[in-house]
């Protein structure tokens, strides 16, 4: 144990004589939250639309008007010709476009019926569905004033709430998966590589001619990583509350410790991926390969996993990011208790079983 | 054309306040075998890598094959050959890719590259092994490797840092026998070592401490002047004065 | 043969010396284009969703049957006590709880005016947004289902009616995969090139043979062009094999030219290459420059257009997006591939792209010392 301590104490020399590095490791997280925090939403808004008005009566104005005045629209490029709007397309200047029909005012007042067409650039299917929506809702507002001085019998009004997040803030989704992603980033990668930069050096060999027994060597390496990552979520913490204004709506002590709990998972995972590799380079690319891009697609916080095919949900769910995002949603923002998140914080302790254990039985081989 | 390979005056490097090679100069001759002796964190490696271009000086000047260090770096760097402490060919290239590619960057024509490989293989006696790994060598021969590959391009002075840390009395030998075949070649030798039994082969000796040069001389003076029987023994009086070892 | 050639011989062999790193060049991008476009499905169709039934009248049976029938929402949970659905929210069984009001059929047709409660998880804002809307669309058609049946007829068109048609262009059956499959190519690239490069240079310092070269007198233009060449051809069979699974598995072939493609591709990668030589030169050792690239990657992949969309940015996150190499290459992507875009329409991107390119490796020309 005393020996243990001493392998921490060295590891600890090692990260605070490289200043460079520990000002990236502890800075880095801070700007991600606070940028991804404030440019991220799910959101789409101010999509540059343009209106090919032919029409120009009163209504048709106020129509133009009322899509100027939404947060939703920003307008670009009036034109009245309609051959333009591929033009635009092209240059990618605009996502969607509202043709208004010469007749538009005519017909309105002679037969109390018209028509407008809405071109979206679909290349982005989700921007095009949304945008069209947003038009469409904007328009049957339009009809509705339209109608006011005689209301209209028989109506159903929706009376809406958004729950959680009722300004609809992109922090509310993304904090928590930043949280994942930075966490793992530090972890994961940072044991790996540490531990294989001792083999890529060569001094592995003289560590385990010492007559410690090699996994304290190893596990010595991932404690100051640990420490450092529980400063990371602290910051994170206090930023997301205090500056993104995201509420901590459970029990902070719970957040604390599921979180490190899966600081735990990570830093298994990188003594596994630092066992099965010699060199900095391939560490870093199976990292890579675990971590990045399967985290941001299959963790849940940018696209629906229940949207995915079976096979895929299937493989969300070996992605720890996934179980640690469902428990900092639930219980930063939901507020819920651990009865409602024993399965997944089960899950991530079977997780990190499994890899210590594995990391430590490839250890083992490689070292007798 | 003048006749010393190196000149150096009151050279001095100083990193964030700690002054790692105090005010130095001395004069190598051409084809002299100069040693450059000094306890762990004397300077000597420091000193070194200004001469070669690798650090810039602090003060003081120097001229190496005739060219200012600091301004004609690149110059000089066409004129010497650099056999650094650590091990610094490519591991993961064969012999013969290493020495063509040193070669090819010294700017060696392709069929002078051909035809002097296969003599430097033939003197190493690594014909067979020309198209394995480096890092399957075992270390003497990398260092006699890095050494050849060093001088490959004929320069006119070679810096030797350490070379024989960590090889066998056999190999150190051999790898002497080259530095006296490179000297009588012309090639201005400068060597830094541990290993005091070597610099008895110098033709001059340096001795720092402290960042200081101490005694310069041929070893048969130093011995004689500081009454000592061998050079381990003059390097123990000096050395001792040191205030800052590792 | 100049110095260049031989640096050039020297990289290209220690990359091919390397099975990992080869593994990881081809076969990595194979699998990632296959799996991960199949993920990325944002199109909302399965709105959980659980209703609390207070009237259970015919008109709320209607109502809800017109909702299950829909493609957007399935069912989840039905009840008459609010507190149940809410639980299907908090275990995220359901996404929005519909509540209809006792009253709600008597109170319509006495009151000629009714309500009905939605309330939504919010924590995804576009999830609960759409949801939220189509709910909207849904209960409205219903309304005006209702309006005509109960109405006496003969005063048709008393009220204005604005029919709205709308079209999608380029991509009208909505297909996901083909705006996602050449955005992930741009990640995987630029993923791969900015990281291999971002570690090669500081790889040498480590290991110390930087030492050996920098004391040759080799030009540091050559070093820097050396690095960059090797990489920048692997960049580009990265891409043809990107574009060959493009083609093979999904069908996926540019409206616009290839050559459009390569042409931009070619400057991306050296800007991207470039940044990571930069990176190198700076960093002290690979853990360094490693985190730095990581960490810009996080912060291109995300601010890319990708998943988000630019335009909903606060305004400093589109300034900051300007900066984005991944961003311009996702958009001429999708402009070149879905809208068929020539080389005149992305001048524009092509000329900012160079820019990026010279700067980054005139930068790091500079900022690699020979000497300390």
């Amino acid at each position: 144990m005393k020996q243990f301590y001493h392998f921490i104490i060295k590891e600890f020399y090692h990260i605070f004589r490289d200043r460079k590095t520990l000002l990236i490791l502890l800075g880095m997280p801070m700007a991600q939250i606070v940028i991804f925090g404030f440019a991220l939403s799910n959101e789409v808004k101010n999509a540059h639309i343009t209106i090919v008005n032919q029409s120009n009566g009163a209504a048709s104005m106020k129509l133009v008007q009322k899509i100027e005045s939404s947060k939703y629209f920003e307008t670009y490029n009036q034109t009245t010709q309609t051959s333009d709007i591929e033009k635009m397309f092209r240059k990618g200047t605009i996502k969607v476009a509202l043709v208004i029909p010469p007749d538009f005012d005519k017909t309105i007042l002679a037969q109390n019926s018209s028509r407008l067409q809405i071109i979206s650039d679909a290349t982005d299917p989700n921007v095009a569905t949304t945008l069209t929506a947003y038009l469409s809702i904007i328009v049957a507002d339009f009809q509705k004033e339209l109608n006011q001085p005689n209301s209209i019998p028989y109506t159903i009004n929706v009376e809406t709430r958004m729950m959680y997040n009722p300004q609809l803030k992109g922090a509310y989704n993304f904090v928590p998966g930043v949280m994942a992603m930075v966490l793992l980033l530090v972890c994961t990668l940072m044991t790996s590589l540490t531990v294989v930069r001792e083999k890529e050096l060569g001094n592995m060999e003289i560590l385990l001619a010492s007559p410690v027994n090699p996994l304290i060597i190893i596990l010595a390496k991932a404690v100051p990583y640990l420490l450092l990552s529980i400063i990371n979520i602290i910051t994170i913490l206090l930023l997301s509350y205090f500056v993104l204004e995201v509420p901590i709506n459970g029990s902070l002590a719970l957040l604390f410790a599921v979180s490190i709990l899966f600081i735990l998972v990570s830093l298994a995972l990188g003594l596994l991926i630092s066992s099965v590799t010699d060199t900095q380079k391939a560490a870093m690319f199976i990292s890579l390969i675990v971590m990045l891009l399967p985290t941001v697609m299959f963790s849940g916080f940018i696209f629906p996993i229940e949207n995915m095919p079976l096979p895929l949900r299937v493989i969300s769910n070996i992605i720890p990011a996934k179980w640690y995002f469902i428990i900092v949603k639930s219980v930063m923002i939901k507020g819920l208790g651990f009865s409602l998140i024993w399965k997944e914080v089960l899950i991530l302790t079977g997780m990190m079983l499994f890899f210590f254990t594995m990391a430590i039985k490839k250890f083992k081989i490689r070292l007798s | 054309m003048n006749s010393k390979a190196i000149i150096v005056e009151n050279l001095t490097k100083i990193f964030n306040g700690f002054t790692a090679v105090d005010g130095i100069s001395f004069e190598v001759e051409k084809g002299e075998i100069f040693g450059f002796l000094g306890a762990n964190g004397a300077g000597k490696t420091t000193a070194m890598k200004m001469l070669c271009g690798l650090s810039m000086p602090t003060s003081g000047s120097a001229m190496v094959a005739g060219f200012d260090v600091y301004k004609e770096n690149e110059s000089i760097k066409k004129n010497i050959g650099y056999m650094s402490q650590k091990f610094s060919l490519y591991e993961d290239l064969t012999i013969k890719e290493n020495i063509r590619f040193y070669a090819g960057i010294y700017g060696i024509r392709p069929e002078l590259i051909t035809s002097k490989t296969t003599l430097l293989l033939e003197q190493l006696t690594l014909e067979k092994e020309a198209n394995l790994l480096v890092k399957q060598l075992p270390l003497g021969w990398k260092q006699k490797l890095a050494f050849s590959v060093a001088i490959f391009h004929d320069p006119q002075i070679v810096f030797l840092d350490e070379p024989t840390g960590g090889v066998d009395p056999i190999t150190r030998r051999d790898f002497w026998n080259m530095i006296y075949d490179a000297a009588a070649k012309g090639i201005t030798v400068f060597v830094t070592t541990h290993y005091m039994d070597e610099a008895e082969y110098c033709d001059r000796v340096s001795i720092m401490v402290d960042g200081q040069i101490d005694a310069l001389d041929t070893p048969g003076n130093l011995k004689s002047s500081f009454q000592a029987g061998s050079m381990d023994e003059v390097f123990l009086q000096i050395a001792r004065k040191a205030k800052r070892s590792e | 043969m100049s110095p260049l050639a031989y640096i050039l011989q020297k990289e290209f062999k220690q990359i091919f010396r390397d099975p990992a790193i080869i593994r990881v060049i081809f076969i990595l991008p194979i699998i990632q284009l296959i799996l991960l476009p199949m993920a990325a499905d944002y199109e909302i169709k399965n709105i959980n969703i659980a209703i609390v039934d207070r009237d259970h009248s015919p008109s709320s049976n209607r109502l809800i049957h017109t909702i299950t029938s829909s493609n957007y929402f399935r069912l989840v949970a039905y009840s008459s006590h609010f507190n149940q659905a809410m639980q299907n929210i908090d275990n995220d069984r359901a996404d929005l709880i519909l509540e209809l009001p006792s009253g709600f059929e008597s109170e319509l047709y006495a009151q000629k005016e009714t309500r009905v409660f939605l309330a939504v998880n919010a924590i995804n804002g576009v999830k609960a947004n759409l949801g939220a809307t189509y709910l909207r669309s849904i209960v409205q058609n219903f309304n005006n289902d209702f309006r005509i049946s109960v109405l006496t007829p003969g005063r048709f068109n008393d009220l204005p009616v604005i029919e709205t048609t709308s079209s999608n262009w380029y991509n009208p059956r909505m297909n996901y995969t083909f705006f996602m499959v050449p955005g992930i190519l741009v990640l995987l690239i630029t993923m791969i090139g900015l990281n291999l490069s971002a570690i090669n240079i500081v790889r040498e310092k480590e290991i110390g043979t930087i030492e050996q070269i920098n004391v040759t007198p080799i030009r540091k233009t050559h070093f820097i062009l050396g690095k960059l060449i090797p990489f920048w051809i692997l960049g580009l069979v990265v891409i043809t094999i990107g574009f060959a699974v493009a083609w093979l598995v999904y069908g996926i072939i540019p409206l616009g030219s290839y050559l459009t493609i390569y042409l931009f591709a070619a400057i991306y990668l050296l800007a991207i290459l470039g940044l990571g030589l930069l990176i190198s030169t700076y960093a002290e050792n690979q853990q360094q420059a490693m985190l730095i690239s990581f960490f810009l990657l996080m912060i291109f992949i995300l601010m890319g257009g990708l998943y988000t969309s630019i335009d909903s940015m606060p305004e400093w996150a589109q300034w900051v997006t300007r900066f984005n190499p991944v961003a311009y290459f996702i958009e001429v992507m999708r402009r070149v591939v879905l809208k068929g875009s020539g080389l005149a329409d992305i001048r524009q991107p092509i000329l900012i792209m160079l820019g990026f390119a010279i700067v980054i490796n005139y930068w790091a020309v500079l900022s690699y010392r020979k000497r300390s």
